[in-house]
């Protein structure tokens, strides 16, 4: 138990930083030069890297319409699609679970693991198993969870969360892990060269893929037709864990299912390009069964475990449905102006950058995560390059809104509707809309704010840290107006 | 009510929305292809090898006469002392016959060697199903001759891929093939030796899977 020894302690740095900090952790991470620096030259990397993919604007907007239609297409038959996916995959062999939430989708697996007298589960990427805390449920029932693919194996050994969804140790520096894995790897020396660091991480989870009873992996696509869970990846990882254990467990959000498996090929050709500025991954692995008799590897049990968490919520509202588009790409975040100088850390939550901020409202209720959708300028630089269109900006201003407001007439209320209502903000709303609807109270108010102009404090709350003080200006324009056409008659 | 039921329940009582038609997959690549200048077949195996070589996959060009000796050389040049096999496959009599030493074919489960497999065995040898011009990539639908960790475990992979296999693009692959008549347990596109960029985006290769990929290309002679 050489990499992992200390995993009791990390369970506490583990849990999540409650999202409701926002604002005061943007401001530490803003100050934090290193951070900046890592995140500013990683994010123009890949911004580059993906632009050298799509050299010609006609055809990338082709590209993104049939994958739009593909996604829109799946969800509009969702609820059929997952039932002909489950009556596959249950005659190719696999078992399909359902979860409601998080809690139920880490009991199904640690029942799992239960039943299998499972000491170490490896894992390949998931998201979906961030989302759940997957690793803290498994530690606490006696199980030991590894991550395996480079990046989260580094991020676990210092006992943080990944700061983006593709790339999880993007704000560490070479140096930082080489005094870690010096630490923390038993036997390990300190050494910069990036290849000799790899070369550790690979000998010690070459090991535990060896003696590992379960393996985990997410899902990028679920095939309806075949039954058939598709994994992207670099590594090699996803297909150890999926291959060498005796037992496979996917878990995935119920919105990645498409009908027929061509619809894939358009879908990951666009992933890929836009998350890292590949033409294709070194591996696309595509399983559709167990180990069947007279077969010598692979899984003698495969597992699927199809998550909600939220995703309803979303899914019941025809604007919000767009969010489940999404197929994890993380160019939204590349792109974003904010993410680049916050990092994924400040925001608290499985899925940070601008598709953090639309989704997890959904998984996590809008009184935690109000805060999220208003880390935004507007630029549009998240819908402007987000493969299957998801209209990002339209989704953040409307989330900004229901967390203001009651519920509108004909829709449900979302998990915490309105949890940022203020009493002050409607008092200053209705007497605004009160003014500027009454011409004379208007004109009146205008007599009088030239007039006191004066009495406006110098110091107004957030506004005059870092600009001039609001003050009304000594005439009006109406009164400028009617002097110029005075003069001129 | 189980989950299950909840969950489809809520997604049955979502508004439906506009009907959406079925995507054209098909008609979308076909409007690609017929945009795109014809190619010859020298043309497009010259563009499997470029990309092939981009994501530092090796390529040597063989013949049906000359691929095993062409093997034999490759692992005497990179000191592989265990090569893995599949003792059922067409081209296993043509390999023994080769005189490559420490043949070792997969003949049993990998619970009964799984220690002698991921410490002891140099290099896996497998066949393909076919490749991917497009992307410089290969096909390999793993089965009970040539299990799955074959191309994965050993840190050097050689694949025999025929140059009459070569497709333009995944679509066409999966069209020709009929994948959606019946997928195996597992298949694979594979598009160079294992690696990452995950420490300080800095490529690496050999992260899990093997560190050499070797592709040997079924050519006819005046194609060498």
């Amino acid at each position: 138990m050489s990499a992992h020894g200390n995993t009791q302690e990390h369970t506490q740095a583990l849990h999540f930083v409650p999202a409701s900090e926002f604002k005061q952790r943007t401001t530490e991470a803003v100050a934090d030069e290193h951070l900046r620096k890592s995140f500013r030259g990683a994010m123009d990397f890949l911004m580059a890297k993906r632009a050298a993919q799509f050299p010609d604007p006609a055809a990338l907007e082709a590209q993104r319409g049939l994958a739009e239609h593909i996604r829109k297409y799946s969800l509009a038959r969702l609820p059929e699609l997952l039932e002909q996916l489950e009556r596959k995959l249950t005659a190719n062999g696999v078992q399909v679970h359902w979860a409601e939430n998080g809690e139920e989708a880490n009991a199904i697996i640690i029942g799992i693991a239960q039943k299998h007298s499972a000491k170490l589960m490896v894992k390949g990427k998931s998201m979906v198993s961030e989302e759940t805390e997957l690793n803290h449920a498994m530690e606490a029932a006696g199980i030991a969870a590894l991550e395996s693919d480079m990046g989260e194996y580094i991020v676990q050994l210092d006992g943080e969360k990944p700061s983006h969804i593709i790339m999880p140790a993007i704000h560490k520096t070479k140096q930082q892990i080489a005094r870690l894995f010096a630490e923390k790897v038993p036997g390990a020396s300190y050494t910069e060269s990036v290849d000799e660091l790899i070369g550790i991480g690979r000998a010690v989870l070459r090991e535990k893929f060896m003696s590992a009873e379960i393996g985990l992996s997410g899902v990028n696509f679920a095939v309806a037709e075949t039954g058939t869970l598709c994994l992207v990846e670099n590594e090699g990882n996803g297909r150890m864990c999926t291959t060498v254990p005796d037992v496979h467990v996917a878990i995935t959000g119920i919105e990645k299912v498409v009908e027929r498996l061509e619809h894939v090929v358009p879908l990951y050709g666009l992933l890929t390009r836009s998350a890292t500025g590949q033409a294709i991954t070194t591996y696309f692995n595509l399983i559709s069964g167990p180990r069947k008799p007279g077969e010598k590897d692979g899984p003698k049990e495969v597992h699927l475990v199809l998550l909600d968490n939220g995703r309803t919520q979303a899914y019941a509202d025809e604007q919000m449905r767009a969010t489940l588009h999404c197929i994890r790409c993380g160019a939204c975040m590349n792109h974003c102006p904010v993410y680049t100088r916050i990092g994924g850390h400040a925001y608290g939550t499985t899925y940070p950058g601008p598709i953090g901020e639309i989704i997890s409202p959904h998984m996590m209720g809008l009184a935690a995560t109000h805060a999220l959708p208003t880390a935004s300028s507007l630029c549009g630089a998240c819908g402007e390059v987000c493969p299957v269109k998801i209209p990002i900006p339209d989704l953040l201003i409307r989330l900004r809104g229901e967390a203001t407001h009651d519920a509108r007439p004909g829709h449900a209320p979302l998990v915490g509707q309105g949890a940022a209502k203020s009493a002050l903000m409607d008092a200053v709303w209705a007497g605004w809309a009160a003014l500027y609807t009454r011409p004379r109270l208007y004109r009146a108010f205008g007599w009088l704010a030239t007039r006191f102009r004066f009495l406006t404090p110098p110091v107004q709350s957030g506004w005059t840290v870092s600009r001039t003080p609001l003050k009304p200006a000594a005439r009006s324009l109406r009164d400028l107006l009617a002097e110029r056409r005075k003069k001129t008659s | 009510m189980n989950a299950r039921d909840n969950i489809l329940q809520r997604l049955r009582a979502a508004p439906q929305g506009k009907t959406v038609v079925a995507p054209d997959v098909s008609g979308f690549y076909a409007a690609v292809r017929s945009a795109a200048p014809a190619e010859d077949r020298a043309a497009c195996i010259e563009r499997f090898c470029e990309r092939m070589a981009f994501w530092r996959g090796e390529v040597v060009r063989v013949t049906r006469g000359n691929w095993a000796e062409t093997l034999r050389a490759l692992c005497l040049a990179k000191g592989v002392s265990s090569l893995l096999y599949g003792a059922q496959t067409a081209h296993a009599a043509t390999l023994e016959g080769a005189g490559i030493k420490g043949l070792k074919p997969y003949d049993r489960p990998v619970d009964e060697w799984k220690l002698e497999l991921f410490r002891d065995t140099d290099a896996g040898f497998t066949s393909t199903r076919g490749g991917i011009a497009e992307t410089g990539t290969l096909i390999v639908w793993p089965d009970e001759k040539e299990p799955r960790l074959m191309s994965l475990v050993p840190p050097i992979h050689f694949a025999l891929f025929d140059a009459d296999q070569l497709y333009d693009t995944l679509f066409d692959a999966m069209a020709a093939q009929d994948w959606s008549g019946g997928m195996p347990t597992n298949a694979l596109l594979i598009s160079g030796p294992s690696k990452t960029a995950d420490i300080q985006v800095t490529l690496a290769y050999g992260a899990h899977g093997p560190k050499e990929l070797i592709i040997l290309l079924l050519v006819g002679e005046e194609e060498l």
